[in-house]
């Protein structure tokens, strides 16, 4: 390649060199010459989104899904600005997706010119990195370390904001081998004298758990698999965040279930009572500690992250790891078999799993079904029952059905939940089920979702029939923002200010009107049917499910109380939270 | 914020003085902080620090390898051992930073500041602004019938004091650096 390219099409040889077969984007004028190299080829699939905030949703969905880093394009000024939700939320998660920018021409900067705004100033808090691109010769470089600062270590959203004279002008092309990548090459090993400490640890812990998080599933499959080993291997019981749903499986001997806020009662009562907790590629998130000076107060405990600030910016570790989870977990398992001869605790272990059993003995995920009404619970465990042979991939919304789905619905494998964990962002889950589906178009996608939540991307329906991508969307709808209703049952004396869903669409007309199909569902004798049906239709779903208007999400965790204060089922809602609970979010 | 228990103005700081206020005393640390010196990279630094509710005291920067580019910049900053941890992991992941130094950890260092005084007195204040500027070794550097101008040169404490002392021998200006500080040895 010694031939003069111009910017734009270095943009699409490049994302051809980095492997990417899809793009999310949407056109606009300081974008036209790459979308004009787009039009000219047939390698690299652009999807149409109807707004940006889907394409960056959509990358993400994809990215989780695959392993892969995931693309959007996106032009200048309001583009960009429509792009930082995502790209925050990107953030939150350590989801790698590469966004370019179209910017006003070079000369332009700074001018207030039409549909100008400083990209690379906004995006900087809400990006891993981010490049004003300033000359033709330097964009590929850069697009080829955007890429891998955005696949290696923790990984992230990355932005490229190219003026539209960069994309016009030529230079020679850098084929990806000859870029620069020398400056970012975060440690993946883990410290052995560390590892030999938390091997140590292992043998003599008589009460262990393990905690594991998204990183396991950032680090790849070869660590779930590992993950699974030290589990099996070990017989320690296993617990895992929101995001690391999937890495061990539901089924397993070894698991707990979710831990948290609203995980379950054995899981989070096993963390406060525990004497070795090995975190696993999660970050002590508030959802997860509660009241940090209470949180597991007896227990040594080790944590595995690539992400030097991740130690100790919460809780105190006693064995921190520096690392990546596949690494590591390698590296522990060779050590513990090989120099502590594989020991453990057991009979002490066997102890900790009855004491666990007694905790699981109070069913924490129980409901009251009714004959009348939709429980919003049973609707997702039967959700969970129709749909768990299939080829399945599950995004959701934010609220309470994302809760629930994370309570009722099993992970078998990683990569196969996609939610919002870190940002809670309402309107995740219908673009980022877009871009699964994209990226597995006969698998079975659906998303969990609540009305609210989905009314705010709902213009992707329009994306979802163009591209005849068959997601299935599963609304949850109880005319409520339920967990904002929740809460303000909880702290704000049932005072429901704006958190009532007034003036719905019918949804099977909407679905209509889009060219999809409808399904409503009132009735709990019609719900096995409807879901099947769902399931059956060879396109994409709207399927309106009437739930319980007033069903609270449990068990619960009051904001500022340690793990052994939970709210199970049914309980008294009134006065949980303290006064300094109530300023935690 | 009385019932919340929350000490007035704490939050002004960090998130992390909600927690445990009185778990360690606030520290004083010098970074030595090794960047590309390219477009954004002060800002990416100081967003890191106004977004993360850390403090700067002082911060100094400049190019030191023109043919490669890179530049230190040298930054004082209060908090608890832990803050300071954190700062400097977090300091550690922005792509264009090579190298973090903690000063204060890594043995003996030194520090100087520069700063210019401009001090206006007549009679016997202007001969004792003179006298003490020759104590502290700054020279004078601009001066007219009205005033002196004193460049001086020192620790940020020597600063201090000097302009103390010049304060009521009529100090009308004064411009600092920021803090410029190497390991020893």
């Amino acid at each position: 390649m010694t031939q003069p390219m111009t910017g734009a099409q270095m943009v699409v040889q490049a994302l051809k060199d980095q492997g990417v077969d899809v793009v999310f984007g949407y056109p606009g004028g300081a974008v036209l010459p790459i979308y004009d190299e787009i039009f000219q080829q047939n390698d690299i699939r652009h999807i149409l989104v109807r707004h940006e905030q889907a394409a960056v949703h959509a990358a993400e969905g994809y990215a989780r899904s695959t392993g892969k880093v995931g693309c959007a394009l996106v032009t200048s000024g309001p583009g960009a600005t429509n792009a930082v939700t995502g790209l925050t939320d990107a953030l939150m998660d350590s989801i790698p997706i590469v966004v370019l920018s179209g910017q006003v021409p070079t000369f332009m900067i700074g001018n207030d010119a039409f549909q100008e705004a400083d990209t690379v100033g906004i995006t900087r808090p809400c990006t891993k990195h981010n490049w004003l691109v300033k000359d033709t010769a330097a964009l590929p470089g850069i697009l080829h370390e955007a890429f891998h600062v955005a696949r290696s270590g923790r990984p992230g959203p990355v932005l490229v904001d190219i003026p539209k004279d960069v994309q016009f002008a030529s230079a020679i092309y850098t084929p990806r081998e000859a870029a620069r990548t020398d400056r970012y090459n975060p440690r993946v090993k883990g410290d052995i004298e560390q590892i030999r400490r938390l091997a140590r640890a292992m043998t003599e812990a008589r009460r262990p758990i393990i905690y594991s998080g998204g990183g396991v599933i950032n680090s790849g499959p070869r660590a779930s698999q590992l993950l699974r080993e030290l589990a099996r291997e070990t017989g320690f019981p296993l617990t895992s965040t929101l995001m690391g749903l999937g890495a061990y499986p539901a089924s397993g001997d070894a698991w707990l279930g979710m831990l948290g806020m609203h995980g379950t009662y054995e899981a989070n009562l096993a963390m406060h009572g525990c004497d070795l907790m090995i975190n696993i590629g999660a970050r002590f998130d508030d959802r997860i500690t509660g009241r940090v000076q209470d949180f597991s107060p007896q227990s040594v405990k080790a944590h595995i992250d690539i992400d030097p600030s991740s130690i100790n910016k919460v809780i105190h570790v006693e064995i921190p790891i520096i690392g990546d989870v596949a690494n590591v977990l390698e590296d522990l398992l060779a050590v513990w078999r090989a120099e502590e001869g594989s020991r453990t605790q057991r009979e002490a272990v066997k102890g900790w799993w009855a004491q666990i059993e007694e905790w699981r003995e109070v069913r924490c995920l129980d409901y009251d079904t009714s004959p009348r009404v939709i429980k919003p619970q049973h609707a997702v465990a039967r959700l969970e029952a129709l749909t768990k042979g299939h080829d399945r991939y599950i995004c959701t919304e934010v609220g309470q059905h994302q809760m629930w789905a994370a309570q009722y619905l099993g992970f078998e494998d990683p990569n196969r939940w996609m939610t919002s964990g870190g940002l809670g962002t309402m309107g995740y889950g219908q673009p980022a089920a877009m871009g699964v589906q994209v990226a597995h178009p006969d698998a079975l996608v659906i998303n969990v979702a609540g009305e609210a939540s989905w009314l705010m991307n709902m213009q992707e329906m329009g994306t979802m029939v163009q591209y005849r991508l068959p997601v299935k969307q599963f609304i949850l709808n109880n005319e409520r923002l339920g967990m904002v209703r929740q809460w303000q049952e909880l702290l704000h004396g049932e005072r429901y200010s704006q958190s009532w869903s007034e003036a719905l669409p019918d949804f099977v007309k909407l679905a209509e009107a889009f060219g999809a199909k409808g399904i409503k569902c009132s009735d709990p004798a019609d719900l096995d049917d409807a879901i099947r049906e769902m399931i059956d239709h060879d396109g994409p779903v709207i399927f309106d499910c009437l739930v319980e208007k007033h069903e609270n999400c449990f068990p619960m965790i009051p904001s500022g109380e340690p793990h052994n204060k939970m709210l199970l089922a049914n309980a008294e809602t009134q006065g949980q939270i303290t006064a300094p609970g109530a300023v935690l979010v | 914020m009385a019932e919340l228990n929350i000490e007035k103005g704490s939050s002004r700081k960090s998130a992390y003085d909600l927690r445990d206020p009185n778990a360690h005393a606030v520290e004083r640390h010098t970074l030595a902080v090794v960047v590309d010196n390219e477009a954004g990279v002060l800002a990416r630094v100081i967003g890191l620090f106004s977004g993360r509710g850390y403090n700067i005291e002082s911060l100094t920067v400049a190019e030191i390898d023109h043919n490669g580019h890179t530049s230190r910049m040298t930054i004082v900053t209060t908090g608890t051992p832990a803050i300071i941890d954190q700062i400097k992991a977090q300091l550690g992941r922005i792509v264009p930073v090579h190298e973090v130094h903690d000063l204060t950890v890594e043995g003996a260092s030194v520090e100087r500041e520069l700063a210019l005084f401009k001090v206006s007195g007549k009679g016997n204040d202007r001969v004792e602004a003179l006298r003490l500027a020759d104590i502290f070794r700054a020279s004078v550097v601009d001066s007219t019938l009205h005033n002196f101008t004193f460049e001086i040169t020192g620790s940020p404490e020597k600063i201090d004091a000097f302009a103390e002392l010049m304060r009521p021998l009529g100090l009308s200006e004064m411009a600092r650096t920021g803090v410029a500080a190497l390991s020893r040895g």
